[in-house]
This record gives C-alpha cells, sequence and structure tokens, in this order.
C-alpha cells in the first residue's frame, strides 16, 4: 500500500465533489482554465463576480490549510525561461481548446464526453512526448 | 447563494489539488514521463474526480440547479482542429512546467517565484488567445 495513492484518491474524491457542488448547485461545468481565462479576456460577461468567487476559493483555501498542515513542496523549476513558456503554452492553449485537465478531463470524461476524451488522449501524448525530449534527450526540466 | 457555492467549489478544488499531491510539480512530470520513474499518482487523482462527477452527471437529467439557471446542453460531438491544436500546446507546457490551471492557483501562495512566474505566463497566454483562437477558425477550408 503506498500512502500517496490514498492520499490521491481521497484528493480526487474532494476534486470531484467540488465538480459536483459547481454542477448541481450553479449549473456549470468546473473548468479552471474556462473559469480564470473568462476573467482574462473578459468573455465571462455577467458570470464575473461568480468565477472571481471560485478563484478566490481555490487560492484562499489552499493557503489557510498551509496554517495547519505544512507547506508542501512543489518542485517548480527554477528555469525561468521554461516557466515563461510553459505558461504561454499553458494558457494559449487551453484557451484555444476550450478546456484543461478539469473541463475536459475530469467534467468532460465522466460524461463520456468524446471532445473532452479526444482532448485528453492529445494533451497527455504532448506532455509525454514533451518529457522525453526536454528531460531524456535535453535535459532542462 | 452563486457565490457562496463558487467559493465552496473552488475551495474544495484547491484543497483536492493540495492533498492529492497535484501542485507538486515533479507528481504529475513523474505521471507523463513513461520512461523515467513512473509515478501512478494522477491516475488515482484523475478516477477519484471522476466518481463523484459521474454521479452529478447522472442527477442533472432532471431538475434544475439548486441556485436556479440550466444545466449544460449535452457536449458538442465534432473534433476540430482548435481542440487538437490547442491540446496539444496545452499538454507541451504542462509536461515543461508541471502545472495546469487549477494547480497554479491553489499552489500560489507556497509555489514562490517559480509559480508566480508560470502563473503570469498562463494570464498572458490566456489574454492573446482569442485573436489565435479565431485565425484557427477562419483559415479552416471549405470542406
Amino acid at each position: 500500500m503506498q500512502p500517496e495513492w490514498i492520499m490521491g484518491l481521497i484528493g480526487g474524491l474532494v476534486i470531484g465533489v467540488a465538480g459536483a457542488v459547481y454542477l448541481l448547485g450553479n449549473g456549470r461545468i468546473m473548468g479552471a482554465s474556462g473559469i480564470i481565462g473568462g476573467l482574462v479576456d473578459g468573455s465571462g460577461r455577467g458570470g464575473n463576480t461568480e468565477r472571481a468567487a471560485f478563484v478566490a476559493g481555490l487560492f484562499g483555501a489552499p493557503l489557510i490549510a498551509t496554517l495547519f498542515i505544512g507547506t508542501p513542496d512543489t518542485h517548480v523549476s527554477t528555469n525561468l525561461a521554461v516557466l515563461v513558456a510553459a505558461g504561454l503554452l499553458v494558457g494559449i492553449g487551453t484557451r484555444i481548446a476550450n478546456g484543461c485537465t478539469s473541463g475536459h478531463g475530469v467534467c468532460g470524461i465522466s460524461r463520456l464526453s468524446f471532445r473532452g476524451m479526444i482532448a485528453t488522449v492529445f494533451y497527455i501524448l504532448a506532455g509525454g512526448l514533451v518529457m522525453v525530449l526536454f528531460r531524456h534527450v535535453l535535459g532542462v526540466v | 447563494m452563486r457565490n457562496l457555492l463558487a467559493v465552496v467549489a473552488g475551495s474544495l478544488f484547491g484543497i483536492g489539488l493540495m492533498i492529492s499531491g497535484m501542485t507538486d510539480t515533479s507528481r504529475v512530470q513523474g505521471w507523463l514521463d513513461l520512461f523515467g520513474q513512473w509515478d501512478p499518482t494522477l491516475a488515482f487523482v484523475m478516477g477519484g474526480a471522476i466518481l463523484p462527477m459521474m454521479v452529478a452527471w447522472r442527477l442533472t437529467r432532471r431538475g434544475r440547479p439548486l441556485a436556479g439557471g440550466t444545466f449544460p446542453p449535452p457536449p458538442l460531438p465534432e473534433i476540430d482542429r482548435k481542440l487538437v491544436i490547442g491540446s496539444v500546446l496545452f499538454g507541451a507546457g504542462w509536461g515543461l512546467g508541471g502545472l495546469c490551471p487549477g494547480p497554479a492557483v491553489a499552489s500560489l501562495s507556497y509555489g514562490g517565484v517559480g509559480g508566480l512566474t508560470f502563473l503570469v505566463a498562463m494570464l498572458v497566454g490566456m489574454w492573446v488567445a482569442p485573436p489565435l483562437r479565431s485565425r484557427l477558425d477562419s483559415a479552416v477550408p471549405a470542406e
């Protein structure tokens, strides 16, 4: 028994309950890139307070949790060029694809959305190829 | 009511990401890295998250959302190149940085300068994306 698997499963269930609250409560799909992107590019229209409330919880709850359980390690890269490139790719890619790991992945797959499944296959393939190239060939991540 | 539910959902999402280890970039990259020390955690997180969501989607077949309005329409069937190109770009960035949008915000308070750099770049990317998206739309040849 590996404890990190169990924590992954428990954390995953909490994420799924979060998505269920957002769907059954507000009638919305819990997609992080859509919620944040709508605030950034102004496409959120009337739903901006609701989006901001979601983002406030997403940022604030882990912040409060660190006071009780300490600060988890993020192992974020120290290479700023890599981080800027990664951030730009994630921002542009999720908005062009209209979804990320939460929207296409969790919310899409759970309703057997073909688009969600195809998106998930492509972002995992691309991520896997990047690991091969940038970790094993170039050694930068 | 809507804002309260949004705070609750966002908070649960953040806590779930944090305790599952998904704000740790080495876990995400370890899962994507099939040829290194493969880390299976992400599959458990995905599986765990999909279970409650399957129940929730089933419950949307009748009634209305608690805070009013309507449930989302059925998923679109068509696969366009925005979906594929966007997902490939996203996946490349996800592998490079080990972060996707949810964890980037959730770990902002403890991710240091690196986490903040990623988040700012991601917001810039989201801000410049709409014209790129419409260009992909208009460049589609008639089929």
